[in-house]
């Protein structure tokens, strides 16, 4: 309930990415989730005394090629810095990080991304895009409702983060949640990251204000805790109503971080003191400067493959829906399967029809994800072509692809197997005709008087029969020859 | 006489030639141990065990006449602020008392690649946080010279151990001084190697920025001998560089002759004891006739050296030592709120002149104070190097007494951090700059051992030898040995 006071809903996002890379970012250790706890460790992410971090070649040449993607200006020197505070999580009680800092740019600065909300297209700034490591995870060991101990688990400790800073440009928890999405898509895009939420690969904390009726920003809070991305909406949308009943009741929003509760789906201040931390952030004199010339940047912008928005406008170019072209752009997995489909059946529109209408709603019924399924694109074509060269019907082709999708299979064997092929010929269907028309002088009537829509049930009649098999064009004229003549 | 008193190039010649084995001589080491380190107290443990195993291998391989690494079967002392896997490493602490690394620090792997046999961890300052070796946690290691006196610090166990003969030669660390100092001040050489000439992986971090591993020897010659397996590139880490590491042997020959050695006029001023200076000034003295081209030299701003280097090495310190929070390892009070775990476990591990350390470095690091302190040491760091940049234009080598006076008594500065801290004057601004500088014994004031600084280019140790040796061959100061039997009788 937003009220008159407050007009504007104003967000800005810090996300945080786990990078795809085998090993950790300053060590060798490997990357995996649900591995046993404390299995992959070592000198170095386990923080012991005399060990040293050495920079991931890789982490740095994937946070990069982000910046890069993101219109980012690129430091030519970065540097890392020591984010000092104490956690038990935090095995070094420094995490190395990069500060953005006088003369020590963080590895880019000052980006966008575009995207769009139900088709509109939007932008958001990106403040800043750095490269850390992620803590442990503590474990909390509870006996009778109380917390007895705690055990750590240092698997994750040095992971490669990359951390995205948004410009407070969001103006809506929907929008946020899109935003996201684009974000998302163009993560997978460039293979920075396979970003798995579930494996909690795409984390995001938020800061939301509300925007007064003269244009003054109220107080903010930061929202952590949301682990999907309907969470973000929809604590996003508790935090603004909360607010805008804060101040619709005379009260004042308290600057304050508050978590967001799943089970009962409201955000609550975090018990932690708010006291404000100094980080007393300094360059990390363990690992030298990174320096990234503008050949090597030139080099990156030169390998980028085909970004969100480029491959949005060529759908549009080749005759796909504004609306559909989207769907498919922010889906990559959905949006290879397309390409590859396309590259064997290049009529765009149908395919692209085929594609966000039947399979996405297959998809959707089932929650599962294009890569999840058995349908491969060659499939999707081979009943495209039957359609297309007769032997069956459209309709016949969405009846058969939901088998098609979840257990796979050759659509011409299947077919063939179950009879399905389209009677295309008029001698098998003007016996029918003649039955149909006889069962049916109600129809016949009204169409010889000229009503057309009494013709549509007649060959949904003849289609029924033939359980769909029926050409219906073939029909169609069949009954139209037989009425007039 | 003993062989434990013999510079390492002799001893790996005897061993060579069989007229002496690893067994033997580490006996010889183990014995002297057992005799004076109970009131040397140069070590926190003596491997005698491991190191007796290691030794017979070596003695079956001498014997078989097996192609053999350069320092096999050669016992080595290692300060116990480097890392040995399996061996307790407490780095003088308290709270890291029982600490057994799962690793070796890679000089240690180098070492043991190179045949040397880990012979004991020695004592040292606390985190190297001094200059006397009286803030170790496990109690002040004693000069072999005049055990009422300090060996300097903070590796003076690795300094006494050589120099009373209860190792052929040891390991230091050297963040302000920390080599060269306790090297002086019990008559040995100590070197420290250029920053990122000596890998740091398994050194626990001081100062990240200042440390570096190196050499403590009876000879210019080991200090040559050790360096030419420490140095190299080190994937582990980044701040070891990457450049070809020349032959030091090598570059001892040649003398000085031509050679433009600056004498720093700072160093040469008030503080500066009287026998400490004329030890100095003769050995000036002594490199001109040697041939070298004397010349003065001015730093300026090494002023500020000591101020500079309080801000740095703290800040750095300040975050280095959060990790000993009594989580992972060491020392854990046991409370049940974490927080609390982490304050009480640091209070009661550390000591006095760490925890002075760790808060002048969180403040120095602090919002509103950072600018102020922290970012203006940095630059006046950069000034220190633009110093020593606009002197070598004009010299190879710089050269400064490495401490302003003789070894001080027990207990005589403890309580006076600031008296204390200029012990480093004239090593901490070397640090500073990253550069590579060397003590030799240079004669004696008062019968205690005088030490000369001599300072080089980057990465240019081998100039640094070269003309340290020249000086060593030309007198005959390192040849004497602490009257130890008489103290001990």
């Amino acid at each position: 309930m937003v009220t008159e006071a407050a007009v504007d809903t104003v967000i800005g996002l810090e996300i945080h990415v786990q990078l795809g890379t085998a090993s950790k970012m300053f060590c060798g250790c490997a990357v995996a989730f649900a591995a046993p706890p404390n299995t992959l460790i070592c000198p170095v992410c386990l923080g012991l005394p005399g060990a040293l971090p050495v920079v991931n070649r890789r982490a740095l040449a994937l946070g990069l090629r982000t910046a890069v993607a993101l219109g980012c200006r690129i430091a030519p020197e970065s540097r890392f810095h020591r984010k000092n505070y104490y956690y038990p999580d935090l095995p070094k009680n420094y995490q190395i990080s990069q500060y953005q800092y006088m003369d020590h740019p963080p590895l880019g600065v000052d980006g966008w991304l575009e995207f769009t909300v139900e088709g509109t297209p939007r932008a958001v700034r990106i403040r800043r895009v750095h490269l850390e490591e992620d803590t442990g995870k503590l474990l909390h060991v509870e006996r009778g409702g109380a917390v007895t101990h705690s055990r750590i688990d240092y698997n994750r400790s040095g992971v490669p983060l990359m951390e995205v800073v948004t410009q407070p440009d969001l103006r809506s928890p929907a929008e946020a949640r899109e935003f996201l999405i684009a974000l998302r898509a163009l993560l997978q895009y460039l293979e920075v990251s396979p970003v798995r939420m579930e494996e909690g690969m795409l984390r995001v904390d938020a800061n939301l204000s509300l925007r007064r009726a003269d244009g003054t920003l109220g107080t903010r809070t930061e929202v952590k805790n949301m682990n999907s991305l309907r969470a973000v909406e929809r604590a996003l949308a508790f935090e603004a109503a909360r607010q805008a009943e804060v101040l619709g009741g005379g009260g004042r929003v308290v600057q304050e971080t508050r978590h967001w509760d799943e089970r009962r789906q409201v955000t609550f201040p975090s018990r932690t003191k708010e006291e404000a931390q100094d980080y007393r952030y300094f360059p990390e004199p363990d690992l030298v400067p990174m320096a990234v010339g503008e050949a090597e940047v030139a080099r990156v912008r030169e390998t980028l493959p085909e970004l969100p928005a480029q491959k949005r406008a060529r759908y549009v170019s080749l005759g796909l829906s504004a609306s559909d072209a989207d769907l498919i752009v922010r889906q990559p997995r959905l949006a290879a399967f397309f390409e590859e489909a396309l590259a064997a059946y290049p009529q765009a529109r149908v395919l692209a029809n085929w594609v966000t209408g039947d399979v996405a709603g297959i998809l959707n019924a089932e929650g599962k994800e294009i890569d999840d399924v058995a349908l491969r694109p060659a499939v999707l074509v081979g009943l495209l072509r039957l359609i297309d060269v007769g032997v069956i019907s459209g309709r016949i082709a969405k009846d058969l692809l939901p088998e098609l999708t979840l257990q796979g299979g050759d659509p011409a064997a299947l077919v063939a197997a179950r009879g399905l092929e389209q009677i295309s010929d008029a001698a098998d269907l003007e016996q029918l005709i003649e039955l149909i028309l006889a069962a049916n002088p109600e129809p016949v009537a009204e169409f010889r008087r000229g009503k057309e829509k009494a013709l549509v049930f007649l060959v949904g009649q003849v289609m029924k029969e033939t359980r769909g098999r029926a050409n219906p064009e073939l029909v169609n004229r069949l009954l139209r020859e037989r009425l007039r003549g | 006489m003993t062989p434990a008193l013999l510079p390492v190039s002799e001893l790996l010649g005897q061993l060579r030639r069989r007229t002496l084995t690893p067994s033997d001589l580490l006996e010889a080491y183990l014995q002297r141990i057992e005799r004076f380190d109970g009131s040397v107290r140069a070590y926190l443990h003596v491997a005698a065990e491991a190191a007796r195993a290691e030794a017979r291998r070596w003695d079956d391989r001498y014997a078989r006449g097996d192609d053999l690494p350069p320092l096999a079967g050669l016992p080595i002392a290692v300060k116990d602020l480097i890392c040995t896997r399996g061996v307790a490493t407490t780095c003088g602490s308290r709270i890291l008392e029982g600490w057994r690394p799962p690793y070796d620090a890679t000089v240690i792997a180098r070492l043991r690649q190179a045949g040397a046999i880990l012979l004991g961890k020695t004592n040292l300052d606390e985190f190297a946080m001094g200059s006397s070796t009286e803030n170790s946690g496990f109690g002040p290691t004693r000069n072999p010279w005049d055990q009422a006196r300090v060996p300097g610090g903070s590796s003076g166990g690795s300094a006494a151990a050589v120099a009373a003969g209860l190792a052929p030669w040891a390991l230091g660390t050297d963040t302000g001084g920390s080599i060269r100092q306790p090297a002086s001040l019990c008559g040995i050489v100590g070197l420290k190697p250029t920053y990122g000439r000596v890998s740091r992986y398994g050194l626990v971090a001081y100062g990240s920025s200042l440390d570096q591993i190196g050499p403590l020897t009876r000879t210019v010659r080991d200090a040559a001998l050790l360096l030419q397996v420490l140095a190299g590139w080190d994937p582990l880490d980044s701040t070891a560089a990457s450049l070809p590491v020349p032959d030091y042997q090598a570059a001892l020959e040649g003398g000085v002759r031509g050679m433009r050695i600056g004498l720093a006029r700072e160093g040469m001023g008030e503080g500066l004891q009287p026998g400490v200076r004329a030890a100095v000034e003769q050995a000036a003295a002594r490199l001109r006739e040697l041939g070298a081209d004397l010349v003065e030299v001015t730093l300026p701003t090494i002023a500020y050296a000591l101020p500079t280097y309080y801000l740095v090495a703290t800040a750095e310190a300040s975050s280095n030592l959060a990790r000993y929070d009594g989580v992972r390892h060491g020392l854990r009070v046991e409370v049940p709120d974490v927080v609390e775990m982490f304050s009480r476990t640091r209070a009661a591990g550390f000591g006095p002149e760490v925890k002075r350390r760790i808060m002048l470095g969180t403040y120095a690091l602090s919002a509103g104070f950072y600018e102020a302190f922290y970012l203006k040491a940095q630059r006046a760091r950069t000034l220190v190097h633009r110093d020593f940049d606009a002197a070598f234009a004009q010299v190879d080598l710089v050269l400064l007494p490495t401490s302003p006076t003789v070894a001080f008594r027990l207990g005589e500065r403890v309580d006076d951090p600031l008296q204390m801290y200029l012990a480093d004057i004239f090593t901490i601004p070397v640090n500073l700059a990253g550069l590579p500088g060397i003590s030799v014994p240079c004669g004696f004031a008062d019968g205690l051992p005088v030490g000369l600084q001599l300072i080089g280019r980057p990465f240019d140790e081998a100039t640094v030898l070269r003309a340290a040796h020249a000086y060593e061959q030309a007198t005959e100061w390192h040849r004497r040995t602490p009257p130890l039997e008489g103290a001990a009788a």
